[in-house]
């Protein structure tokens, strides 16, 4: 037996989310007695493969098969599935994030494994294995027992701390053959901004509403970002109205997100944005009416204008920058 | 080319959620149902395509594994433009057994574009899509945010992190849908509604199939504490307050 993780790379590096799925699949392995193989596709050198050892793995599978420099989600679940039966794994953990959700429903399928998807604390129960997840996009949450013998869950991004238990991880290097009949995806062109923190990787977040009025009043808000080292992000009317684009939509059918911190400037807290937001851990929010619904989900908050709260609040981070 | 636009029943957004059955289920009462946002937009670009006469786009067709209860809202996405509907008349229990269930519908009829969207806003799964191209065998491309038929053939935008990338994938396939596939839902004119009543809504009636997941218990998320209020012309009282206190800067 053993818990199977899947951890991602983005060219050769590992991120945050590859550390907390480790951190949370020991935390699993723990609670069943059992050991840690994590599989990574793609080429990552062996100094940042041992990285994973640093928060529990014990054995590291390296899949290094040229076939898979594309995300094919069809062929990446029978080479994940394959894996799995031969760690005899009982739980795999995979990320709830774009390549997450396309491939753990093809391995549940394969595997005839049943999936807890968005997942954000270990498991309640063993017998009947059951997991904690959000349900009502943040409304409510939900015990979910799952009933077949193999297990997936999608961990939720930002949702479990880092915890380092090092070990000495084995790496086995593993060159599968992927049936070409599997391979339909091509990728023709890809376009990337390099350079601009990810929304979803965002330890801290500042966001903007209808309250800033116009598009050109983003500046200062986009330099408390730039202080702060946040992201930037938006409501849905900002987007729609393509004051922003639409990769800043945090919201319901936007981006849902749980940063360290949220700042919320000139946004009401209308309930699909606050199902974007609801998991970050501080809310922090401005706005100009003191009855908008954003102050009930806040922990701080400043009832002024945007336009005038903002330049005071840069200076007094400059002030303690300094 | 027939595009099948798979949809789910959710409670609306605004919805307040009650529990029922000591906490074991969803409290039914008063929730107004809709269609899922996802899967309205979803439904909206399906019908876009079927609009433009280059794309070749025979049909559009809504599947919907539901009881009775659920024929307002496929009479819904009949009023906003499908041509015809199919509804698997089963309590949709879980994620498995719903995409079984579509799955071996498109066994049987064939379509060559099947829709879904990433997510539904009840059990926030995003499962079915991923597993209906499984258990058909078929390629799925998920985080999908647009799509255009160019000289027959389906032209994707995958959303990766930070960008973008252009996908090609030969049908039949599952594309699984998120924001950006279409601007703003498309809304049923008087026209749609009236013609909504006498479109075919075929019933098909479930196979065997054992649900994997169940939920035992709904809890409501904590409370949060009251917001504290600084004075708009003391920020620095805020970053004292998260610097020190919430200790996130």
């Amino acid at each position: 037996m053993s818990v199977l993780v899947y951890t991602e790379n983005w060219d050769g590096k590992f991120k945050k989310l590859s550390f907390e799925l480790v951190s949370y699949a020991t935390g699993i392995a723990k609670m069943l007695n059992t050991t840690v193989t994590a599989v990574s596709i793609g080429r990552v050198d062996e100094g940042e493969l041992s990285r994973l050892g640093n928060y529990g793995a014990n054995k590291i599978i390296n899949v290094n098969n040229e076939q898979l420099a594309v995300l094919d989600s069809q062929a990446y679940a029978s080479v994940i599935s394959e894996i799995s039966g031969k760690e005899n794994a009982s739980v795999i953990v995979i990320s709830n994030n774009n390549t997450g959700k396309a491939i753990a429903p093809r391995i549940s399928v394969r595997l005839k494994a049943g999936v807890g998807s968005g997942v954000s604390r270990l498991p309640l129960n063993l017998n009947p294995f059951t997991v904690y997840k959000r349900v009502c996009s943040g409304s409510a949450f939900a015990h979910l027992v799952i009933k077949s013998d193999v297990k997936i869950l999608t961990l939720a991004q930002n949702s479990y701390d880092l915890i380092e238990t090092p070990v000495n991880a084995t790496i086995e290097n593993l060159n599968p053959v992927v049936d070409g009949s599997l391979l339909k995806t091509v990728v023709k062109n890809v376009q990337k901004q390099s350079g601009r923190i990810l929304l979803t990787d965002a330890d801290i977040v500042v966001s903007g509403g209808r309250g800033m009025k116009s598009p050109d009043n983003w500046p200062p808000l986009v330099e408390l970002a730039t202080l702060l080292g946040a992201a930037t992000a938006c409501s849905r009317p900002v987007s729609d109205e393509g004051w922003r684009p639409h990769e800043e939509h945090t919201g319901q059918t936007g981006k849902i997100i749980a940063p360290n911190l949220y700042i919320a400037v000139g946004i009401s807290g209308a309930t699909q944005h606050l199902a974007g937001i609801s998991s970050s851990k501080y809310i922090v929010a401005i706005n100009s009416d003191k009855d908008a619904p954003i102050f009930e989900a806040a922990q701080y908050g400043i009832v002024g204008d945007a336009m005038k709260v903002l330049p005071k609040l840069i200076e007094a981070v400059k002030e303690i920058k300094k | 080319m027939k595009i099948l636009v798979c949809i789910s029943n959710v409670p609306d957004t605004t919805t307040k959620i009650k529990f029922a059955e000591g906490n074991t289920s969803i409290d039914t009462a008063g929730i107004q149902w809709v269609i899922n946002p996802w899967d309205e937009l979803s439904l909206t670009r399906a019908l876009e395509l079927k609009d433009d006469v280059t794309s070749g786009i025979k049909s559009v067709t809504v599947i919907h594994v539901g009881t009775a209860a659920s024929e307002p809202t496929i009479r819904k996405a009949l009023a906003i433009g499908a041509d015809d509907a199919i509804r698997v008349n089963a309590i949709s229990s879980d994620a498995w057994f719903v995409a079984a269930q579509i799955a071996e519908v498109v066994k049987k009829e064939q379509f060559e574009l099947i829709m879904c969207g990433i997510e539904s806003s009840d059990y926030n799964g995003s499962i079915v899509g991923g597993m209906i191209s499984e258990f058909l065998g078929i390629p799925s491309v998920s985080a999908v945010s647009d799509i255009k038929i160019e000289n027959g053939q389906p032209v994707l935008i995958r959303e990766i992190d930070g960008g973008k990338e252009v996908v090609n994938v030969p049908v039949p396939f599952v594309a699984i849908v998120q924001k950006g596939i279409a601007k703003e839902p498309r809304i049923a004119a008087m026209r749609g509604i009236m013609m909504a009543r006498s479109k075919p809504v075929k019933l098909i009636e479930p196979v065997a199939v054992d649900p994997m997941t169940q939920v035992v218990e709904f809890e409501k998320p904590a409370p949060r504490a009251a917001c504290k209020f600084v004075d708009a012309d003391n920020p620095a009282q805020l970053l004292d307050l998260l610097q020190n206190e919430a200790k996130v800067i």
